[in-house]
């Protein structure tokens, strides 16, 4: 029974990772950027939901609306302020503006909100379930970040696939400058991603925090990075391979957490990363590229 | 036919980059006896020679070799607590301070040229992204197991454990060196700023004559064109291996500094996480690619903006954006 209830909350955190490896993988197969802020729009999310309740004493719903409307704002932002005049500069650069977001988005949260840990009150009020006489509770929590991850996951598909929008992001991703000739805007579509993987990282942050209810300036860079993580064991670029990746990371790491040792949880899944890296050098469902001479 | 006399060019830049850090260091040590350095600065003079290593020797992976590691606080750690287990497990034994630190600097340094040497091994078939969150992985995994190790030693000899510093069994009189969490404490403070500056000097000469070697040729030519080396008889696995060894034996040199400079060494997200790697790779890209003397004056300058602008604390971190665009 222990081991179920662990496989659940497993998966519950690996929904999350999902998510966020979601925006991480989209972001980077129209920009080809690493975008190393994305783990601190998931704080931001957490710390306008946090205001609207806590601070304003408003709704839950209210504040889920609040935070994926800001993170939105906040992604498209970005994406015009910092990563824009960047297009075409090496990824290097690149990569270290995105680490500087990061940085900045952190010490703004910690100018506005002060370094102190906010007790975040869950957005969730469903009872826990108990099954088999009382052996395993799954919390409401857990049931809610499941079922929305899985509701995502089916929008988020159906999206890339049906809509013109979606089947633009894969064009641009596929080929920029053949998609440009087509007549999609390219600019808008990097917007739309941005825009898109930033109110993934909202949900997903109101989601982490209303489970683990600690919020800090910092607690968005290493569920960030495990996101990361995800979305390079799934193959960095796929959409199905970030949910897949996303939420065999949040079981190994449970798993790992609750038999091995809780130090060595985040060694573990490295560790595995690392293995999967080996065997599969473009992780589970990425593309193999040929190199050309 | 006319031999060339004198310096070339690169040679010629090499000595003043040099010359800097002598004249920096002998500028110091004069206001020092002057009594106009305030004793915060002169607690940041170490930790400088630290952070100029590290950027020195992260630039031949990332500048010279061309391959974004995201892990080099991982072997900075690996230097330090080998070294510093060394220098507590011998602090008895070898009285003399500047032997004991030579040997725990040797200790250091090969430690980590051997995790650089594991870690470039499995990573050579990674590329690109693959490969800087396989190393930032390898950072991570080295932090964490050094912050469930548990050593120590008794009259039978050096005990290991991964649970408990109980667990170790130790004799009457026995003593726990690595604490788990709390690291290693009492570490002999061997070293010193004119050890450091000696240090800086000795990375830097190291990794300008491989720069102009040729196998650093060899390894600037694996970056420009992979397949073009290959085609002309590099063996690319060697010398990327070679490089990776040499770049960590060096981040291992700057963690015996560290180490010694402080009594209490921890493994923290802080000093060896992956922020720390980032920090490194930020010196590196904003003193430029490659170049020596950039890492080492925008390690400096990053060190000591923030401390300068102490008195607007809350928005100290803020310049680092705007550095990086």
């Amino acid at each position: 029974m222990s081991f179920i209830s662990y496989l659940v909350n497993g998966i519950s955190l690996g929904s999350v990772y999902a998510i966020i490896a979601l925006g991480y993988t989209m972001v980077y197969g129209i920009a080809k950027m690493l975008n190393f802020a994305h783990g601190d729009v998931i704080m931001i999310g957490g710390y306008v939901t946090f205001m609207i309740m806590s601070t304003m004493g408003l709704s839950p719903w209210l504040g889920i609306v609040a935070a994926v409307v800001v993170c939105t704002l906040l992604g498209v932002v970005i994406e015009k302020i910092a990563y824009k005049p960047l297009r075409g500069a090496s990824p290097l650069a690149v990569l270290i503006t995105a680490i500087g977001v990061s940085y900045f988005l952190q010490n703004i949260a910690l100018l506005i909100f002060g370094a102190n840990t906010k007790s975040f009150t869950s957005v969730v009020s469903i009872p826990d379930l108990v099954l088999a006489d009382g052996q395993l509770t799954i919390s409401g929590e857990t049931i809610v970040t499941i079922i929305a991850s899985v509701i995502i996951m089916i929008a988020m598909t159906l999206f890339i696939k049906k809509t013109k929008t979606g089947r633009a992001m894969n064009a641009v991703s596929e080929d920029k400058g053949a998609a440009q000739l087509m007549g999609i805007n390219v600019n808008k579509t990097i917007s739309i991603t941005f825009a898109i993987g930033s109110g993934l990282a909202a949900i997903a942050g109101i989601l982490l925090v209303s489970s683990y209810p600690a919020l800090t300036p910092y607690t968005g860079a290493m569920p960030g990075i495990k996101a990361f993580v995800a979305a390079v064991f799934g193959g960095i670029g796929s959409v199905p391979g970030a949910m897949i990746g996303g939420i065999l990371l949040g079981v190994i790491e449970n798993l790992s957490k609750a038999y091995i040792s809780s130090q060595l949880a985040d060694a573990i899944v490295f560790a595995v990363l690392i293995i999967v890296l080996l065997v599969k050098p473009t992780g589970i469902l990425g593309k193999e590229i040929r190199e050309k001479v | 036919m006319k031999k060339k006399i004198g310096m070339n060019k690169s040679t010629y830049n090499n000595m003043i980059t040099l010359g800097i850090v002598v004249a920096a260091y002998i500028i110091i040590q004069i206001l020092i006896s002057t009594g106009s350095v305030s004793s915060l600065m002169e607690g940041l003079l170490v930790p400088l020679c630290v952070y100029v290593i590290l950027a020195i020797s992260l630039n031949l992976t990332v500048g010279i070799l061309g391959e974004l590691s995201l892990g080099h606080a991982g072997f900075m750690c690996v230097g330090a607590f080998a070294s510093a287990f060394f220098s507590r497990l011998t602090e008895d034994l070898i009285t003399a301070t500047y032997l004991r630190f030579l040997i725990a600097l040797i200790i250091g340094a090969v430690c980590a040229a051997i995790f650089g040497i594991i870690i470039a091994v499995p990573v050579l078939r990674l590329k690109g992204d693959y490969l800087a969150i396989t190393t930032l992985a390898f950072g991570e995994i080295i932090k964490n197991v050094v912050n469930v190790m548990y050593v120590g030693k008794d009259s039978t000899g050096i005990h290991f454990s991964m649970k408990n510093a109980m667990d170790l069994n130790l004799k009457e009189g026995g003593d726990v060196i690595i604490k788990g969490a709390q690291g290693i404490t009492g570490t002999p403070t061997d070293s010193n700023f004119t050890i450091g500056i000696i240090l800086v000097l000795v990375t830097m000469i190291v990794v300008m004559n491989i720069i102009k070697s040729s196998t650093g040729r060899a390894i600037t030519s694996i970056r420009d064109n992979r397949i073009a080396a290959e085609s002309i008889g590099i063996n690319i696995t060697k010398y990327k291996v070679i490089t990776f060894a040499i770049s960590a034996a060096f981040a291992g040199v700057a963690g015996v500094l560290y180490s010694h400079n402080l009594s209490t060494l921890t493994a923290t997200p802080k000093n060896f996480g992956y922020n720390m790697s980032i920090l490194i790779l930020v010196f590196v890209v904003l003193g430029g690619m490659g170049n020596i003397r950039g890492s080492m004056i925008a390690a400096i300058v990053l060190t000591l903006i923030p401390e300068y602008l102490r008195f607007m604390q809350d928005y100290r971190m803020l310049h680092k954006r705007k550095g990086a665009e």
